[in-house]
């Protein structure tokens, strides 16, 4: 379990986080979602240490992450898995590579067990075949599975994903979203998905926090979601016309 | 105070400090998260105007550029890793100069033999083409520009690779992953360089007196017994150590300096273009400065 007591960070003078309070629960897809620049990725990267927050706890495991050392920080990170936006594939390593380098780096297995641990990974993601390839010689969806297996291979405790649909068609999204799913239900993982994407909090979403300019709006499951009465979160989820006609025919049931 | 903030960036216009204002009214003292320190003064006529402090700014790179380093030589994570990645690198540094350094030892070489001959031909004697190639060579080129030119090509490589790492947030995934980045990423440069670049300056001083030999002797500048004569006359071991001193702090000049430009790079491609302009600009005038204080130590 991570969670999250009143962090606040401030840019120069721009508050990005107000006192953000929250907890996102091991077995369960965690969201976060907001509109650009609702501090959604600032807060990601004060949960898992990139940025400093000016205020504020994060807790993992009943553990005051922010009030560790840079060693029992590393240690934590080791049962970190994240999925960034771009991938963040190290260019000069061939898929394989990129997905053994956690286990190159940390692992005490040999190099057969590695590569076999590695393999299963990208059979996971269904990139057997792919292995021998660079990340620059294969596509956006396929970078970011490469990316969601080299995640996983470590068994985290905790996975976060940050914009893990961008820049994918609907169809190559559903497989990550399944994927997703799959694993945290798997390994009981606490999932901390960073999204725009109505469909995958629709269909993955557990637990739902809405950002708006830095502070929880609202929070909830996905079935909540579509009528919380929240003014900000309406806008938000109901953006599309294809959202909105649903909402139509929703009250019209 | 909007104007302050502007001028203060790293990147800002510099302006001279307007020496006829009128006594200001008002003076505030902002500090900048970049480090640097702006006095912003309110004129009687109610105009803002910015002068800095500029020194403030060199000591926050160089305050950081140590804390950088500290961090760099930490002791490797896994040693099998940083010793594949110091042989990587061994090979882009070294192996992959090679050529560029041996085309400019021979052209060089062979050109103060002709310039040399040029200057003092037939009022000293021919022996001091072989001479004066050798000393030049040894104590100059070979250590000083030899590094000079590498920084154009591998402290750009260097500041373009860790930063285009850093905008496409492959940092931060080593660091999500427990992995000290600037450790495990500098490390192996930084080692690679220390062993490699002696090799090569000690290959640029060979190829240079030997390019000598060959003008003089095609040109008919000097006989190969004069060159030879010249080469051997009055040597000092020690030349050659100060020589191999002088590379060997330049190569963690570039390779560091670089690093560094690199790592601290924030935004796109275009930021990633400037840090290894930077990276190059700050390297050669860290190598001359270097270069002064290093030979007045040793050579005085």
């Amino acid at each position: 379990m991570i969670r999250v007591d009143g962090v606040v960070k401030t840019f120069g003078d721009k508050t990005v986080l107000h006192g953000i309070d929250a907890a996102f629960d091991p077995g369960q897809v965690n969201f976060i979602i907001g509109r650009s620049g609702s501090g959604k990725s600032v807060l990601t990267k004060c949960i898992v240490g990139l940025i400093e927050a000016d205020e504020g706890a994060v807790w993992y495991s009943e553990e005051d992450f922010t009030a560790m050392t840079r060693k029992e920080q590393e240690q934590v990170r080791l049962q970190i898995g994240m999925l960034f936006q771009g991938g963040a594939l190290f260019d000069s390593l061939t898929v394989l590579e990129n997905v053994e380098f956690p286990l190159r780096m940390f692992g005490s297995m040999d190099a057969a067990e590695r590569r076999e641990r590695a393999m299963e990974c990208l059979r996971r993601v269904e990139l057997e075949g792919a292995e021998h390839r660079f990340p620059a010689e294969v596509s956006g969806g396929m970078q970011k599975r490469v990316a969601l297996a080299r995640a996983i291979v470590g068994r985290p405790k905790y996975l976060f994903c940050d914009e893990p649909n961008s820049g994918l068609d609907p169809q190559t999204a559903i497989v990550i979203d399944n994927l997703i799913r799959e694993l945290t239900q798997e390994y009981a993982t606490t999932t901390v998905v960073i999204s725009h994407d109505m469909n995958s909090v629709i269909e993955i979403g557990d637990n739902i926090h809405f950002l708006h300019e830095g502070q929880v709006a609202w929070r909830g499951d996905r079935k909540g979601i579509l009528s919380s009465g929240v003014e900000e979160l309406d806008n938000f989820v109901y953006a599309s016309d294809l959202m909105r006609d649903i909402r139509k025919k929703l009250r019209g049931k | 105070m909007g104007e302050a903030s502007g001028f203060a960036s790293q990147g800002g216009p510099r302006r001279t400090p307007r020496l006829t204002l009128s006594i200001p009214q008002e003076v505030r003292l902002a500090i900048h998260s970049d480090g640097w320190v702006c006095f912003l003064c309110l004129s009687s006529t109610g105009r803002s105007v910015c002068t800095f402090v500029e020194g403030m700014g060199l000591l926050f790179h160089i305050g950081r550029y140590f804390a950088f380093m500290a961090s760099a030589l930490r002791r490797p994570q896994k040693g099998r890793v940083f010793f594949q990645a110091m042989m990587v690198e061994l090979e882009a540094i070294g192996v992959q100069s090679l050529g560029i350094v041996a085309l400019l030892s021979l052209f060089m070489g062979a050109v103060i033999a002709i310039q040399t001959a040029h200057q003092v031909g037939g009022w000293v004697p021919a022996y001091t083409i072989g001479f004066t190639v050798r000393q030049t060579m040894i104590l100059e080129f070979a250590p000083t520009i030899i590094p000079v030119i590498l920084s154009g090509k591998v402290g750009s490589n260097i500041a373009s690779q860790i930063g285009t790492m850093q905008v496409t947030e492959q940092i931060d995934a080593l660091e999500v992953m427990g992995v000290r980045s600037i450790s495990h990423l500098v490390l192996p440069k930084l080692v690679a360089a220390l062993l490699i670049f002696p090799f090569l300056v000690v290959i640029a001083m060979v190829l240079g007196m030997g390019a000598g030999a060959w003008i003089c002797n095609a040109a008919d500048l000097s006989s190969f017994a004069d060159y030879e004569y010249g080469i051997q006359m009055d040597f000092r071991a020690f030349d050659v150590a100060y020589a191999l001193i002088k590379t060997c702090i330049f190569s963690l000049i570039i390779t560091s300096v670089s690093a560094y430009h690199g790592y601290y790079t924030n935004g796109g491609a275009r930021e990633v273009g400037r840090s290894s302009t930077k990276a190059v600009v700050y390297s050669v005038v860290i190598i001359m400065i270097a270069n002064l204080v290093i030979t007045q130590l040793l050579l005085t």
